[in-house]
């Protein structure tokens, strides 16, 4: 099985965002800081893994959000994202 | 919009066999709040030392029926749906949050009779988020000219071949064009083979017509189908994707 066949859509990612966000979070929109690609968070591909869950852009592969959810922390890298808008 | 969402349990009222290796499961919610067609929701099942797992599915009724339909393929070694297809039964609890989702969505309210032609493209199970907005668009009498491209393995994978055919025949603004990728009934007249964009370019709406095209099933073919329609001129941001991988059992 190839790593594509993994991919889902951040689609699958609302309900886990929305555990850390008091907003729906699929239609929020992230700017890709590797190509400053702008796309709703529901547009981006997502890859879980059992250490957590990686957000990654669809055009150039960058790791926009990368979450993860241990021992009472919700831990959350955003290097790879330049900015968000979520709507109220 | 704000919403903060809450595990609870439905119980199933009715379970369906829809086809050899899907089932469809009807949920009684106490608590639910009505969804958009296209939105998912999040299934956990807790083993008794504590172990959980925990899957999204598209809810597959329309928002404006009565019990929630989540419609499931069973995946050899899936760790939720083997539990959801073979052991659950009518009166069995189900633990699951939702609505989720505000991308994937269609809503009968945005659209007019005459506006912009709908596509939807479903592979397989993919057709469950699609049926939910065919069933919404049923209820809401929008006439807004709909085709579904529907690829299955054969003819008895065809997920709610039967209601397809009843909506159909009693709406004139509404196609649905099979193709069976695996094995063909004879004297079928569908398609036989993978959706291509031969395919797209014969059956799905002219560009020019800014149709909305939705596209669910395995990654594989939702990139094939939207690369094409892409190539075919639809516009980037009237195609939304939904993918599930193999895994998502």
């Amino acid at each position: 099985m190839q790593d594509r066949d993994l991919r889902l859509d951040g689609n699958a990612a609302g309900g886990l965002l929305n555990e850390i966000f008091p907003f729906e979070m699929t239609s929020a929109e992230a700017t890709c800081a590797g190509c400053g690609t702008k796309k709703p968070i529901g547009e981006l591909m997502l890859y879980n893994h059992g250490m957590g869950s990686t957000l990654r852009c669809a055009g150039c592969d960058t790791a926009v959000l990368r979450i993860t959810h241990i021992r009472g922390y919700y831990r959350l890298d955003v290097s790879g994202m330049s900015y968000l808008r979520i709507a109220e | 919009m704000a919403l903060q969402l809450k595990w609870q349990i439905g119980t199933a009222v009715e379970i369906r066999q829809e086809t050899p290796s899907v089932k469809s499961l009807i949920i009684d919610l106490p608590d639910w709040t009505t969804h958009l067609a296209g939105q998912h929701v999040d299934v956990r099942l807790t083993a008794e030392d504590g172990y959980q797992a925990q899957r999204s599915y598209s809810i597959a009724s329309a928002p404006e029926d009565k019990y929630l339909m989540l419609t499931v393929e069973r995946i050899g070694d899936g760790e939720v749906s083997p539990y959801l297809t073979d052991v659950l039964e009518v009166g069995y609890q189900v633990e699951l949050r939702g609505p989720i989702g505000g991308y994937f969505v269609w809503n009968a309210a945005d659209v007019q009779d005459n506006g912009p032609p709908l596509l939807l493209v479903a592979g397989g199970s993919g057709i469950a988020p699609l049926m939910a907005m065919v069933r919404h668009r049923a209820n809401s009498n929008r006439r807004v000219p709909t085709k579904l491209l529907y690829s299955s393995r054969s003819y008895d994978d065809i997920i709610y071949r039967e209601e397809l055919d009843r909506l159909v025949a009693s709406d004139s603004s509404l196609r649905v064009l099979h193709s069976l990728t695996r094995q063909q009934p004879e004297n079928w007249i569908g398609y036989g083979r993978r959706i291509d964009r031969e395919m797209l370019a014969e059956s799905a709406w002219p560009p020019d017509e800014k149709p909305l095209a939705y596209i669910c099933g395995p990654t594989a073919l939702v990139e094939t189908v939207a690369n094409h329609l892409l190539e075919l001129g639809y516009e980037p941001e009237r195609i939304k994707t939904e993918r599930f991988g193999p895994t998502g059992g």
